[in-house]
């Protein structure tokens, strides 16, 4: 019931079921690099395998500058890597969660130029020269957000796992202008998933921050 | 005694959750989020048959890739030293032999780890175990209960335990039946279901030392994790340190050590860094157990006027071929009425699949769903009100043990929960309501679960800034385990809240019990407030033993506390702070540390929580679609603690149990003996637009026998009974009864 599709739909694994994803593009990625770096760089070099290392991934990456909560970051990133990984295990904003890779919970949302993006279903470097919004610049400082606020006066959360998810749609929602009542906020909320089951509580919170007339 | 309601409305003076604005501003820090130098990521290659042995594993061009530090699999594992020296490993949980990981080259179910790659990056991971090949020797599988109900059988480790409470249960004469005036029979199904938290298991492993471990883990057993890691690396207990500061959910898949985690530190010790592991969310239907596929045969009898006379449960579940998972699936069956016929049958399936594991409200969930439903099917033949049928069969004691209930507020839950709902309105009549094109059904169901206690410590420390530092080793998967404890914690001490800080999630703490059976209040909280007592004592005892106090001499008897303030009763003006007794001792911390376990109470009295639901239903006639409009859910479980929090954890009880009841299901693919749904686009949560307004109500009791606390658990009874009150609104909705769940719309048209 998840209302986000997986949008990468091509099953390109050889065993009836198998789970291993995208072989082929790995493939290709590998033989690609590979031949660039055989190419360009001298046969000593291609002897050491540390060295071929490096220079694969040299070949691999490409530059791009990221504004990230208001910082500008300067990044040579591998073209597969998706803006999630990036944002976690790169820039260690880890308060955007990976709950499926798979554009299907909504925990990774974050805003790009203002609006709501799965982060995990897309790669980093097509957000070259894009602002970011990660919950980690929401609140003011000190100041929580609005809804950072209302979250936890309604209570709408409990492991915590999906609400940056949650907070990032919802400040989206209202800015969309989807919040209007408590089922439009359903129908614009239901792709961030909630295992918990905290969805009553996020409704009021939502709710509650719309009608309050403050700007989010 | 008048017993007094809980009022959703009524604002208490609840906390808001302690670590919510961790959790609102991303600061929180979950397995996989600790920033160790030099870590490394792991990712496993699993296996692509159901049953058979690898021949061969290639892993020579998965080693060249780029990045890649080390492939691990059974022909190079530095090897589990507690796997060489016994068959069996040791462990508390389920009786049997945990898989032991790149042990040998047998595989036992599809998605078995079979090696495991580890590299500088996780892409360059993916990458490599993509090129790793493995070819097996196939053998036939089974994977299908149906199929294989000839092989069903008595557990192997009830039969070894004279004393399981799983053996054939019979009480009076189940033949009672065939002479009974009103009969039903029925068949009730359930899928294997996933827990499938919304953070996927997730661990770092870092050997910081040869004999030195220490793990970041989603586990909600921290000590559990920590002895069982010493036991199979043979390390001592306090080299392994577990981390499960903060756990995005678990519902169960978090209390057994699982193979990943071995996976991870045995390749930690591999390559000597720090080893992170997450399972991608496919691999979350594999690794980390679920709720057992469930084949359940009720047949009830009962007088015209009906009082139960007989009811017969048989259980049939599935398991694995390497250990035995049990649950409580048939118990309630034994208590929840009075009746005097009564027999029970528990059995096993082993199939070549993962194990089984517990799944929020296990057994409990099941069982009372075949009960429930039966129930309704009983008013129905005997054309009662299904609220009236349960109200003459309200069991004043434990028929099972013969003793009293500890408490029990059942008929209060019905009277309650029925008011709020409106049942009155109800017209029985299948298809009978309507609002618009809609089909309406109401529906309900009784809830249960047994009260349960286990051993725990904890310390409280009183510091010179007059803040209270309380610790376990507990954990929390969400329900809010910081919150209920810091609220024991300054009730007992007469202190604000703002004062307490409770540290949990370490192995360094004094030891709790996993967070399991909705133990953790009555057990860590029976701790806390044990603790926090003895600390309150002894602050007493140094008021009136301090010469240059205002108290001294004073009968600590004749003394109170508010605020943290001690002065003599009825005389509020006299008296000193905590804070001023210390700096009058010189002293700069006052530390106590209490353990807490349960006593000869349990042999006096049956305790269990119970509660009613409520569910209104609305069936599409056309499309079958069902969509449940709203909830009203009421429990009694002693005290709450805290009831922001535990409003929140009943309304997660009844999504889950919404979800069991018309989404979730794990399919497996029978010819390769794999889940064939193994993502959210395939296994079908709730989503916000399925969940409507849940109220949520507790009856307040009082309990002095559960636990020095006087909770009895919440988190698991949320969702016992929540499946049967939707299947018996859909009945009354559409006048279809169906008896395998999901209620999905292909089954209403
Ligand atoms: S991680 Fe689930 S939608 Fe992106
Ligand atoms: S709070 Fe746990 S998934 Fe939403």
């Amino acid at each position: 019931m998840a209302r986000n599709k997986k949008t990468d739909g091509v099953d390109e694994s050889t065993e009836p079921g198998s789970f291993a994803p995208n072989k082929a593009r790995r493939t290709f990625l590998k033989k690609s690099s590979a031949l660039v770096a055989l190419a360009l760089t001298p046969p000593p070099v291609l002897k050491a395998a540390e060295m071929e290392d490096q220079v694969t991934a040299a070949f691999e990456k490409v530059k791009i500058t990221l504004h990230v909560n208001g910082t500008r970051h300067k990044l040579a990133v591998e073209p597969r890597v998706t803006l999630l990984d990036l944002l976690r295990e790169d820039l260690k904003l880890t308060g955007t969660k990976k709950g499926c890779d798979y554009g299907q919970c909504g925990a990774c949302t974050v805003h790009v130029d203002g609006k709501r993006v799965l982060s995990c279903l897309s790669l980093a470097v097509m957000q070259n020269g894009r602002k970011i919004t990660t919950i980690e610049g929401l609140a003011d400082g000190e100041k929580l957000h609005p809804l950072q606020e209302a979250f936890i006066k309604h209570d709408g959360l409990q492991c915590g796992y999906c609400t940056p998810g949650q907070i990032m749609s919802a400040v989206a929602c209202i800015r969309e202008g989807q919040a209007g009542s408590e089922p439009e906020i359903r129908e614009y909320m239901s792709g961030n998933i909630c295992r918990c089951g905290a969805y009553p509580n996020i409704v009021n919170a939502i709710m509650e921050v719309n009608q309050s007339g403050q700007k989010v | 005694m008048e017993k007094a309601f809980f009022d959703q409305d009524n604002n208490d003076n609840s906390l808001d959750r302690v670590d919510g604005r961790l959790k609102v501003t991303g600061a929180a820090t979950y397995a996989a989020e600790y920033q160790l130098p030099n870590v490394t990521h792991a990712v496993l290659v699993t296996s692509t048959i159901a049953k058979g042995r690898i021949t061969s594993l290639d892993s020579k061009l998965a080693e060249q890739a780029p990045g890649v530090l080390a492939v691990i699999s059974h022909v190079n594992s530095p090897g589990v030293p507690a796997y060489g020296s016994s068959p069996a490993m040791p462990q508390r949980a389920t009786l049997g032999t945990p898989l032991r990981v790149f042990h040998d080259n047998l595989i036992y179910f599809s998605g078995q780890p079979v090696a495991v790659i580890v590299a500088d990056t996780w892409q360059r991971a993916e990458f490599a175990a993509s090129l790793v090949k493995v070819q097996y020797e196939k053998e036939p599988h089974q994977t299908n209960l149906e199929a294989n109900l000839s092989r069903a059988a008595l557990p192997a480790n009830v039969q070894r335990d004279k004393n399981s409470r799983y053996h054939d249960y019979d009480r009076g004469n189940p033949e009672e039946l065939n002479t009974a005036a009103v009969k039903i029979e029925a068949t009730y199904k359930i899928p294997t279901e996933h827990h499938n938290p919304l953070e996927p298991h997730a661990i770092i492993a870092h050997w910081e030392a040869p004999d030195k471990l220490t793990l970041y883990d989603k586990t909600q057993v921290i000590k559990g994790t920590q002895g069982n890691l010493a036991r199979a690396f043979k390390l001592p207990l306090e080299n392994v340190k577990v981390q499960a500061k903060f756990i995005g959910g678990a519902f169960g898949s978090g209390i057994r050590v699982w193979p990943h985690v071995m996976a991870a530190t045995l390749a930690a010790k591999k390559v000597q860094r720090p080893v992170k592991l997450v399972l991608p969310r496919e691999l979350m239907f594999t690794s980390v157990g679920s709720r057992p596929e469930t084949i359940q045969h009720i047949t009830m009898g009962a007088t015209k006027d009906g009082k139960l006379t007989t009811i017969t449960h048989e259980a049939v579940a599935h398991t694995s071929t390497y250990e035995e998972h049990t649950e409580r699936t048939i118990l309630a069956t034994r208590m929840l009425y009075d009746c005097p016929h009564v027999s029970t049958r528990y059995r096993l399936v082993n199939l070549d699949v993962n194990t089984p594991t517990w799944m929020r409200g296990p057994g409990e969930v099941t069982g009372v769903y075949a009960l429930e439903s039966a129930m309704d099917e009983l008013a129905y033949a005997l054309q009662m009100d299904p609220l009236e049928l349960r109200r003459r069969n309200h069991a004043d004691s434990d028929p099972e043990k013969n003793l009293p209930w500890s408490s029990k507020s059942l008929k209060e839950c019905y009277a309650k929960g029925a008011a709020h709902f409106g049942w009155h309105k109800r017209n029985p009549e299948p298809r009978s309501m309507r609002q618009g094109q809609m089909l309406v059904g109401y529906g309900m169901a009784s809830s249960t679960f047994g009260v349960h206690r286990n051993y725990a410590k904890s310390r409280a420390v009183f510091q010179a800034d007059g803040k209270v530092i309380v610790q376990s080793a507990t954990s929390d998967i969400g329900p809010g385990t910081g919150t209920a404890m810091t609220r024991i914690a300054a009730d007992t001490l007469s202190l604000s809240p703002a004062f307490i800080r409770f540290d949990l999630g370490e192995s360094t703490l004094p030891d709790a019990p996993g967070q399991t059976g909705s133990t953790t209040v009555s057990s860590v909280g029976s701790a806390v407030k044990v603790a926090c007592e003895a600390l309150k004592q002894k602050l007493l005892q140094l008021a009136v033993n301090t010469p240059n106090s205002t108290l001294y001499n004073t009968n600590p008897a004749d003394l109170s506390v508010e605020q943290g303030r001690i002065f003599k009763t009825g005389n509020p003006a006299t008296g000193v702070t905590y804070t001023e007794i210390l700096k009058q001792n010189n002293l700069p911390q006052l530390e106590v540390t209490e353990e807490s376990k349960p006593g000869a109470e349990w042999q006096k009295y049956s305790m269990s929580a119970f509660g009613a639901h409520f569910v209104e239903v609305h069936v599409n006639p056309t499309t079958g679609e069902v969509r449940v409009k709203r909830v009203v859910t009421c429990a009694g479980v002693g005290k709450v603690i805290n009831h922001k929090t535990a409003r929140s954890q009943s309304i997660g009880g009844v999504v889950g149990g919404i979800g069991m009841a018309l989404t979730e299901e794990s399919v497996m693919d029978h010819r390769f003996g794999r889940y064939v749904t193994g993502d959210f686009a395939n296994y079908h949560v709730p989503v916000h637009v399925d969940i409507p307004p849940i109220d949520v109500f507790f009856i307040d009791e009082h309990d002095p026998h559960v636990n020095p606390v006087g909770a009895k658990g919440l988190g698991e009874i949320a969702i016992v009974g929540v499946a049967a009150a939707v299947a018996n609104a859909v009945f009354q909705a559409t006048g279809k009864r169906i008896r395998d769940l999901p209620i999905t719309p292909d089954k209403l048209i």
